[in-house]
């Protein structure tokens, strides 16, 4: 055959085969509203196109027309597996560019109400990976462990989703009586739900071959796309934010920064991102526990004015080591009592930028297992 | 590096061009033209005693409120995973001419950063590989964050506000009153 036309039909034939595949808005594996735009051949990815919005609420916006005070409720709407963080980073802004101080007692119970709910992210995204593989039972599982963190934060703040727990200078309430041996009680159970969970699917034979040595991201890229917490730590970055640009009580706990190892595969694949969230879980109760013994007496919220009105053109930003990483809060203030402009910059963001580029030449079914091991939540990409 | 040395270096890079740095608390502010922000950051990224690897975050800023008749601001927040200290990197454009160059090939978390400023504020990062709106539909007129703004009646055919219940209660109230 003529060779000529032999390498015509060869691209005709590509553009034939191809096809473009929409997965989502609405897919079960996308956890909220993200749109994939595959050009598939056959059952392999040749590109991939994301296409994120559906959930932007214009909180940046919202932010400018309310008070300092007023707009911490809507922080928690930015994240609503992890409201804690996002309150706690934003309060810390704000702090920064008053200058106010908070007590001791305040941040101490600010750490106890990031952990737990940092155990309650975890077990979610653990259990939404595996029930993104076809393991049905974990994620339940899990659920029920998270209704019981739900139950003492609902004790703590009145809340169970959308917390508004943290105040400029401190927190809005201490801690009720029966509390403490409720949260020992249940950091008990959680050690032997790990190790349940690690025995039901973690090193499952079917599972540890969906997971290891899918979707590898070499520490360099990492870097370069702005990955933060969990997804950095496994790509082999030894970095926390928690012991590295301490905040809050952090500085007086012990604890370890677990690492990806490469615990079955390579470093930086699913299986490492996916594990190293189960060593952190088992670290966030030993901080709990030193914070349930440490905690001084005190008051909760500090010398704060009546009216925040910081200086015309002053500005800060802070950062809090969030369930999904290094989450950025930048506030600039213009001498009134409403914010000038908010900002935040999410993990998820940066995570899900990756995803277009890492994608090419793998099957669907493996995008699956790479996306949902990157923790995206939807309403924190989109604001 | 401590304020002092991180100015000197970036001294080094500019020479005799004007620049503004304020030390903070914990990190540096540099104030620069937008003609040195690919020398500027591509030194802060490779000079082996700052390496600023990671790009927290891109922001934008319209100083419209803050001064009479000021452009826009795009800050830079840089930090450096080996040497653990922080910069910011402060370049401001006019109102009439909102062009920046673009860091995308520099760091990858600047594609997207850069798009989301470029959505809400209408800055133009030149040389940008894909520049196109990514939280707000293609179809969107204006961006929101803009000081001069105006939210528009309709949005893609549908009616920007509503009428809620409360609305019906306060226009009963205030014919009550009348009566």
């Amino acid at each position: 055959m003529d060779e000529r036309l032999d390498a015509d039909t060869s691209q005709h034939d590509k553009d034939l085969r191809e096809m473009v595949l929409n997965m989502g808005p609405h897919h079960p594996s996308t956890h909220g509203v993200i749109r994939f735009i595959l050009r598939m051949d056959g059952e392999v990815i040749s590109s991939c196109d994301i296409d994120i919005g559906y959930l932007h609420r214009g909180i940046e916006k919202i932010g400018e027309m309310v008070p300092y005070q007023g707009f911490v409720p809507y922080t928690d709407r930015v994240d609503y597996l992890g409201a804690m963080f996002v309150n706690h980073g934003y309060v810390m802004a704000v702090e920064h560019l008053l200058g106010i101080e908070v007590p001791k007692r305040a941040e101490y119970l600010r750490v106890l109400a990031d952990e737990l709910n940092r155990i309650a992210s975890h077990l979610i995204c653990l259990g939404s990976i595996t029930m993104d593989l076809g393991a049905y039972t974990p994620f339940l599982h899990g659920i029920r462990e998270r209704e019981r963190i739900n139950d003492i934060i609902e004790e703590l703040c009145g809340a169970r989703l959308t917390y508004n727990y943290m105040r400029v200078g401190g927190v809005s309430f201490d801690l009720t009586p029966g509390l403490r041996s409720k949260i020992l009680d249940f950091l008990d159970g959680l050690d032997v739900f790990i190790d349940e969970f690690n025995r039901l699917i973690t090193f499952n034979e079917i599972f540890v071959q969906r997971c290891a040595n899918i979707g590898v991201v070499s520490k360099e890229e990492a870097i370069s796309y702005g990955f933060v917490g969990p997804n950095l730590r496994a790509s082999g970055v030894d970095f926390d934010l928690r012991r590295d640009v301490p905040y809050s009580a952090y500085p007086e706990l012990e604890f370890e920064v677990p690492v990806g190892r490469g615990f079955v595969g390579t470093v930086g694949d699913t299986f490492d991102r996916f594990y190293l969230r189960i060593e952190e879980m088992r670290q966030s109760a030993r901080i709990i526990r030193q914070v349930l013994r440490k905690i001084p007496p005190g008051p909760i919220l500090g010398k704060v004015p009546k009216k925040i009105k910081p200086e015309k053109g002053k500005e800060a930003f802070s950062r809090v080591e969030s369930a999904r990483g290094d989450l950025f809060t930048y506030v600039m203030a213009d001498g009134t009592e409403k914010p000038y402009r908010v900002h935040f910059r999410t993990g998820s963001f940066n995570a899900l930028s990756i995803v277009p580029k890492k994608v090419a030449g793998l099957m669907v079914a493996d995008l699956v297992a790479f996306f949902a091991s990157l923790d995206v939540i939807a309403p924190e990409t989109d604001r | 590096m401590d304020v002092e040395g991180i100015k000197s270096k970036i001294r080094e890079v500019l020479g005799d061009v004007p620049f503004e740095c304020t030390g903070f608390e914990g990190y540096v502010c540099v104030n620069i033209r937008r003609e040195d922000l690919l020398k500027v950051v591509s030194f802060l990224k490779e000079d082996p005693s700052l390496r600023m690897d990671f790009l927290m975050a891109v922001t934008g800023v319209d100083l419209a409120g803050i001064e009479e008749g000021k452009g826009f601001r795009v800050l830079y927040h840089l930090f450096s995973y080996t040497h653990r200290h922080t910069v910011v990197v402060r370049v401001d454009v006019p109102r009439d001419d909102p062009t920046v160059p673009s860091l995308a090939h520099l760091y990858g978390s600047a594609n997207w950063n850069e798009r989301e400023v470029y959505d809400l504020f209408g800055i133009v990062f030149q040389g940008h590989p894909d520049l196109r709106r990514i939280l707000l539909p293609e179809e969107w007129i204006g961006h929101p964050l803009r000081k001069d703004y105006k939210q528009p009646d309709t949005i893609l055919g549908f009616p920007a506000t509503r009428t809620t219940m409360m609305d019906k209660v306060r226009a009963a109230r205030a014919k009550g009153k009348e009566e």
